[in-house]
């Protein structure tokens, strides 16, 4: 394929191009118009610059509970992501040897990502409602956020085991590593760069999660619910400092991920086989 | 006997560890999915919004209503147009990064400029359309600046426009990544020696490449019509008063708490949902025939 660029590229490489306006083209206009003036409206022109609707973010504002719905929904979307990650390695180093009820619970997975939310949230309520229990952030917002990340966690250790060798093991196992030991000096730091990538799903897919939690948040809302709220009411910019606010946090989050993935994969190179370095 | 215990544990250990995930998806997925079965035959009344029964009548008011119908039928079509944008679109950007970008940094980096929105809220992805569809938005200003038109133009916002364009804005990605890693498994010397027999591009594309995605296609396919068909808030923010759908419905009912009702809607909503994609696969699958 090494012969010269034709026509066609040229035509993809602007597609290409317009589609990637096409995706970030949207938040851009919504982080600029963040910064509208005190008098600035919801659209275009801009009326001046300010980081006024910023300050108006961290005083009271008089419908919803911005700073509440803020923490809870960063402590939420913390607990899960631990959760995702232990639950999915797990999961993944089970599907390393056979076991009973292993397809069903594959295929249970599978269903759990793409049965529409709504069904999923209304169950959970209902569930609630019939029990009597009250609904929480960290309790039922939780496990329906695990609903939606576990399945991708348990997907990417498919993947990560796929192409993972069982020799190292074996080598360790033959160098008389226990179990937990092999798993711990071993596998871990083997794919730990892909946890790093389950991780990151499980914090950001439950921080910016919807549909699976309307039911569910009970009194205190989560974020996404309280921004969806005030879609409905606000008709100041104050709704755009918000989105950037947000969007800000969860680049913040995708960037460490990379970055610590590509700060990893560097360590290795430089470092190399630490072969008979443990003797 | 030592070995018999140990090949127990052998065996016990992989269950140990699937233990938890089993057990959230159970409390979390197949309880709750298994209970909105069962109180879609509950009886509700305004002070007890779940009484246990076993009746018909929720099924009887929703099957019954014409309405119900042509809500169906609008869902059915804002997904199969959502489906086929995003199927074209993702398939012509996976085929440009998969064979166009020769150096693979620059193909991962561009694929990850493609999947970064994905980890960003879909709410605010959604609500940012708002500035630049609305009447006083800002392609109406263009166009109005530009002298295209000389009065707003009215259908950008609060249409099924609006609701098809936010559908591909946020789910191009779910075809994007599951074609662009069909591509990717695809064996050069097959290209090459098509190529060498006198095969053109456009028939490498269709003969080689499109049924080899096929794989990609279906999986993305799966995701973007559970998305569409599950969605109240994209419909509900750009749709505005105008569009009808499903989703929007449930959501709707539930907030008069009329779980019932609303449960027996999400049952007939996730069996249309499981035929489409089925419907959709055999389209796939009849083009791998022709």
């Amino acid at each position: 394929m090494g012969e010269q660029r034709g026509p066609t590229f040229y035509i993809l490489a602007a597609f290409f191009g317009m589609f990637v306006i096409f995706l970030y083209g949207p938040i851009i206009t919504i982080v600029i118009l963040s910064f509208q003036g005190p008098q600035g409206n919801l659209v275009f022109p801009m009326n001046g610059f300010s980081l006024h609707w910023f300050r108006e973010l961290f005083t009271d504002q008089p419908i919803g509970d911005i700073h509440g719905a803020f923490g809870r929904s960063i402590r939420l979307a913390l607990m899960v992501m631990v959760l995702t990650v232990l639950v999915s390695v797990l999961a993944g180093l089970a599907y390393r040897r056979r076991f009973i009820g292993a397809t069903a619970l594959f295929y249970t997975a599978v269903a759990s990502l793409i049965m529409p939310s709504i069904v999923i949230s209304i169950g959970i309520g209902a569930g609630y409602e019939l029990l009597g229990w009250t609904r929480t952030w960290y309790g039922s917002t939780l496990g329906a956020h695990l609903t939606w990340t576990l399945p991708f966690g348990l997907l990417i250790m498919f993947a990560v085991f796929n192409r993972f060798s069982p020799a190292y093991e074996e080598a360790a196992r033959d160098q008389g590593a226990t179990g937990w030991q092999t798993i711990r000096h071993v596998v871990l730091p083997i794919i730990a760069p892909s946890l790093i990538g389950v991780a990151l799903f499980g914090f950001t897919l439950s921080f910016d999660e919807l549909a699976r939690s309307s039911q569910v948040t009970g009194d205190l809302n989560t974020m996404p619910k309280e921004l969806q709220a005030l879609q409905t009411n606000t008709v100041t910019p104050v709704i755009y400092a918000l989105g950037t606010l947000t969007t800000l946090i969860s680049m913040a989050v995708i960037a460490t991920c990379v970055s610590t993935v590509l700060i990893m994969r560097a360590r290795r190179r430089r470092h190399g086989s630490d072969a008979g370095q443990g003797v | 006997m030592t070995a018999l215990r140990q090949t127990a544990v052998t065996k016990a250990v992989p269950l140990l560890q699937a233990l938890p995930l089993a057990a959230i998806l159970i409390a979390f997925f197949v309880g709750p999915v298994l209970l909105v079965v069962a109180v879609s035959f509950f009886d509700y009344q305004t002070w007890d919004i779940l009484i246990p029964d076993f009746i018909l009548y929720n099924y009887e008011i929703l099957l019954g209503s014409e309405t119900t119908y042509r809500t169906y039928l609008n869902t059915a079509k804002l997904c199969l147009l959502a489906w086929f944008f995003t199927l074209t679109i993702g398939f012509t950007i996976a085929y440009f990064l998969a064979f166009h970008v020769r150096s693979v940094p620059l193909q991962i980096g561009l694929f990850l400029l493609c999947t970064i929105p994905f980890w960003t809220s879909n709410i605010i992805r959604t609500i940012s359309w708002i500035p630049l569809l609305g009447r006083e938005g800002l392609v109406n200003q263009g166009l109005m600046g530009v002298g295209i038109v000389s009065e707003p133009v009215e259908w950008l916002l609060y249409s099924e426009f609006a609701v098809i364009l936010g559908y591909v804005h946020l789910y191009t990605l779910f075809m994007i990544v599951p074609i662009f890693n069909s591509m990717l498994r695809i064996d050069r010397a097959v290209i090459e020696a098509a190529r060498d027999a006198g095969a053109s591009g456009f028939q490498i594309l269709r003969h080689i490449l499109l049924p080899l995605s096929k794989p990609g296609m279906a999986i993305g396919t799966i995701f973007v019509v559970a998305l569409v068909m599950g969605d109240f808030f994209t419909v509900d923010v750009l749709g505005g008063a105008k569009v009808a759908s499903v989703g929007k419905t449930i959501v709707n009912e539930l907030g008069y708490l009329q779980y019932p009702p609303a449960a027996a809607n999400a049952v007939v909503l996730t069996i249309v949902t499981i035929l489409l994609i089925v419907a959709l696969m055999r389209i796939v699958n009849i083009r791998k025939e022709l």
